[in-house]
């Protein structure tokens, strides 16, 4: 997969025009008037900037491994412990591709761990199961998709024809969405006993778990969404410059409804993985999912204010984060200074990943 | 139709990472908000540290044991005493070799960690989980690996999945309380007693708050006023506000958490309110201080013990090491350790305040 692909390409300036989708907080303005200001002081090509934000990722992701194998040796470099990296990231990568595209769009959607809870509920209820049961697993697999799907449209409708601002009504959601999570579930721990969905979702396909599989296979799919179709090109358009975008002819509303439907759908699945990994369904799955996935987002490269983005790079964000917290495990080491040398990794690779595309900018 | 954005604009927007990455790294560590609490716990952690067992032969020096040690996040004084105190009794074995894995409430998290302690093939799990139910799939793999498992605290939904369970005795915490009330009613059946629980939906409140009740019927009292708080200071205060509001006389208070106690104290404080006793749970080492100090309403705590942690580490190593516990006739550890709930007053609080945890 190449990055420069992923880059939408040169069109007329347009940055005069006020993002009316993204977040228009203080902070923004002076991000972008910083923004500005450096632009100013260098040409050069975006396609070798973009290349360089990539190289940081993966000078950072090979340091973590470096570091891995050095400390642990053969305990971080095998089969098993691979596959338990996988494992761990699959989860927070299908959500990560999902909020890939609300970010690019200009958007945020801070609900993401709440609906997969609400969803991992639903789809796990007392009626739902007994449905299941009665007729097929795929039952509480089409209840997940819906109730992720359905949280989705309500953000994207209201965000886009009720113009609240994003990090609202996701803030919004996010309190309701778990709150009625615990309702229907009266806060306690649901467990999954439809056997036909647990031998399915515990599957190895060619010995590599079906939730590794599924991962793999949203990240394909995301990445074919955005650089592949119209969705993908309307989607950065829309995040780039709303309006520009809307006098392109771009239903702007109705994409931006579109975009939360698909992170919705993404948490849907979540919801399922979590269902599949821990054989229950609770209103305390994905707590900070949120946080975890706009952290591997940025990292890879997405731009907070929308435009652009990469699938390539959010997968990088995500594995970082889960081979960050192997290394850790294997290491022994105390949860607070986990915590802290966590900070200094982020911080550390995104400035790295700003020399790289500074460096290769200028030349 | 033009869907494309400018060159200028995209690559004109490189500080917002650095901002980004800020703001992360704020949060991420905002996740583990108790890290600065856990840290004052092992300043002054000689009075958290597990209380030294009677030397005997299974403390002598065997076979270096591997355990692996999963707990939920220190959000809590209580969990965070439980990891400090596994950590304390780390150093007092030369034998026992353990992984702590980061305190985490995320269960894909947790479970992760527990393969990482299968792949490298330990000699035991000790596990807390976040939440049984949902860490059951992997402990049981961990048995098939032939990993013995000891579940601490929150049980897991399958008999099979550990070797060993260590328990506290929420249902006995009511009921130590109870029979504390009653003892102090003295026979007295229309004494006004009040109650303020923990998170209302857990299982673990609930069982309390039956313990509670079945112990008052015995000498003919009952609950008269009931809230529920969630483990925090700010719902104690909140909750004890309320409550005292509404009650304008009450003979005893049963309180079941002593890290929210601390805000329903605050609250007690603030409306001028003495003419009752007030019972804690948990046994935080603040409360048996206010115990000690005998001036305040707070006159008796029940404990729940957070040495639990400790106690399957060390159930973890004799089992591996194929030693019994040496006080017991038995040549093997048992299936399942239920800790008593004591009650803790002025009278024996010299006796407990040293095994107390810092809330």
């Amino acid at each position: 997969m190449s990055e420069h692909s992923t880059t939408p390409g040169t069109g007329p300036d347009l940055t005069g025009v006020e993002n009316t989708v993204g977040p228009t907080s203080d902070t923004v303005k002076v991000e972008q008037a910083a923004a500005e200001s450096e632009r100013t002081s260098h040409g050069g090509g975006l396609m070798s900037g973009a290349f360089g934000r990539n190289i940081g990722l993966v000078v950072a992701l090979l340091v973590i491994c470096v570091v891995g194998v050095a400390t642990a040796g053969d305990r971080f470099a095998s089969v098993d412990n691979l596959v338990t990296i996988l494992r761990l990231a699959s989860i927070v990568g299908v959500v990560s591709i999902g909020m890939t595209f609300v970010i690019i769009s200009g958007g945020i959607d801070l609900s993401v761990g709440a609906i997969v809870a609400l969803a991992s509920v639903w789809a796990s209820t007392y009626a739902t199961q007994n449905m299941a049961e009665d007729t097929s697993w795929l039952v509480m697999v089409f209840v997940a998709l819906a109730v992720g799907g359905a949280c989705g449209l309500v953000n994207g409708v209201l965000i886009a024809y009720g113009n609240v601002v994003p990090f609202i009504m996701t803030l919004a959601m996010l309190a309701s969405a778990r709150g009625l999570a615990e309702i229907i579930s009266e806060r306690r721990t649901q467990i999954v006993r439809v056997e036909g969905f647990k031998d399915f979702w515990s599957a190895d396909v060619l010995g590599i778990p079906l939730l590794v599989v599924i991962f793999a296979l949203v990240a394909v799919a995301g990445w074919l969404l955005l650089n592949r179709t119209t969705f993908g090109r309307r989607t950065l358009a829309v995040g780039g410059n709303p309006e520009a975008a809307r006098l392109a002819g771009i239903n702007v509303k109705r994409h931006t409804t579109l975009v939360y439907v698909l992170v919705g759908v993404c948490c849907g699945l979540a919801a399922l993985m979590y269902l599949a990994r821990t054989s229950t369904g609770s209103s305390t799955h994905g707590t900070l999912l949120e946080l975890d996935a706009i952290a591997a987002v940025v990292i890879g490269g997405t731009l907070l204010t929308g435009g652009r983005g990469t699938i390539v790079g959010t997968v990088f964000g995500v594995l970082i984060f889960s081979t960050l917290s192997n290394v850790f495990v294997l290491n022994n080491q105390d949860s607070s200074t986990q915590a802290v040398a966590k900070g200094l990794i982020i911080v550390v690779a995104v400035l790295l990943q700003q020399r790289l595309a500074r460096r290769s900018v200028s030349t | 139709m033009r869907l494309r954005t400018t060159t200028s604009r995209q690559k004109s927007r490189r500080y917002p990472g650095l901002v980004v990455g800020a703001v992360a790294v704020l949060a991420l560590t905002a996740c583990t908000g108790s890290a600065e609490d856990a840290a004052n716990d092992d300043n002054d952690s000689s009075s958290d540290a597990a209380p030294a067992a009677a030397a005997g032969s299974n403390d002598e020096s065997g076979d270096t044991v591997t355990i692996g040690f999963s707990a939920p996040a220190a959000d809590h004084g209580w969990m965070a005493a439980i990891t400090n105190n596994v950590r304390d009794l780390a150093d007092q074995y030369d034998d026992l070799d353990l992984q702590i894995a980061e305190g985490t409430n995320d269960v894909n998290l947790q479970i992760s960690q527990v393969e990482t302690f299968i792949n490298d093939g330990v000699d035991a799990i000790v596990l807390l989980p976040f939440d049984g139910a949902a860490m059951t799939p992997v402990a049981l793999k961990a048995m098939e690996a032939g990993i013995p498992v000891i579940n601490v605290d929150r049980e897991f939904d399958d008999p099979n999945a550990a070797r060993v369970t260590v328990l506290g005795d929420n249902y006995g915490m009511g009921v130590s309380a109870g029979q504390y009330v009653c003892e102090q009613a003295d026979g007295n059946t229309d004494a006004v007693v009040a109650e303020i629980a923990g998170i209302d939906s857990l299982p673990l409140t609930q069982d309390r708050s039956q313990g509670f009740e079945d112990a008052l019927a015995e000498c003919g009292l009952d609950v008269d006023a009931r809230q529920a708080a969630e483990f925090t200071v700010e719902s104690g205060e909140e909750v004890a506000s309320n409550l005292l509001q509404a009650e304008k006389k009450i003979d005893f208070l049963w309180n079941h958490d002593d890290d929210q106690g601390v805000g329903v104290l605050a609250a007690i404080e603030s409306a001028g309110r003495d003419e009752f006793t007030m019972i804690g749970g948990a046994g935080s080492a603040n409360a048996m201080r206010e115990i000690q100090d005998g001036s305040g309403v707070l006159k008796a705590t029940v404990i729940y013990p957070s040495t639990q942690g400790a106690d399957g580490v060390k159930l973890a190593r004799l089992l591996v090491q194929q030693k019994a516990m040496s006080d017991l006739v038995e040549v093997e550890v048992p299936r399942e350790v239920q800790l008593f709930a004591p009650v803790v007053t002025a009278d024996n609080v010299d006796q407990y305040i040293d095994s107390a945890f810092e809330s």
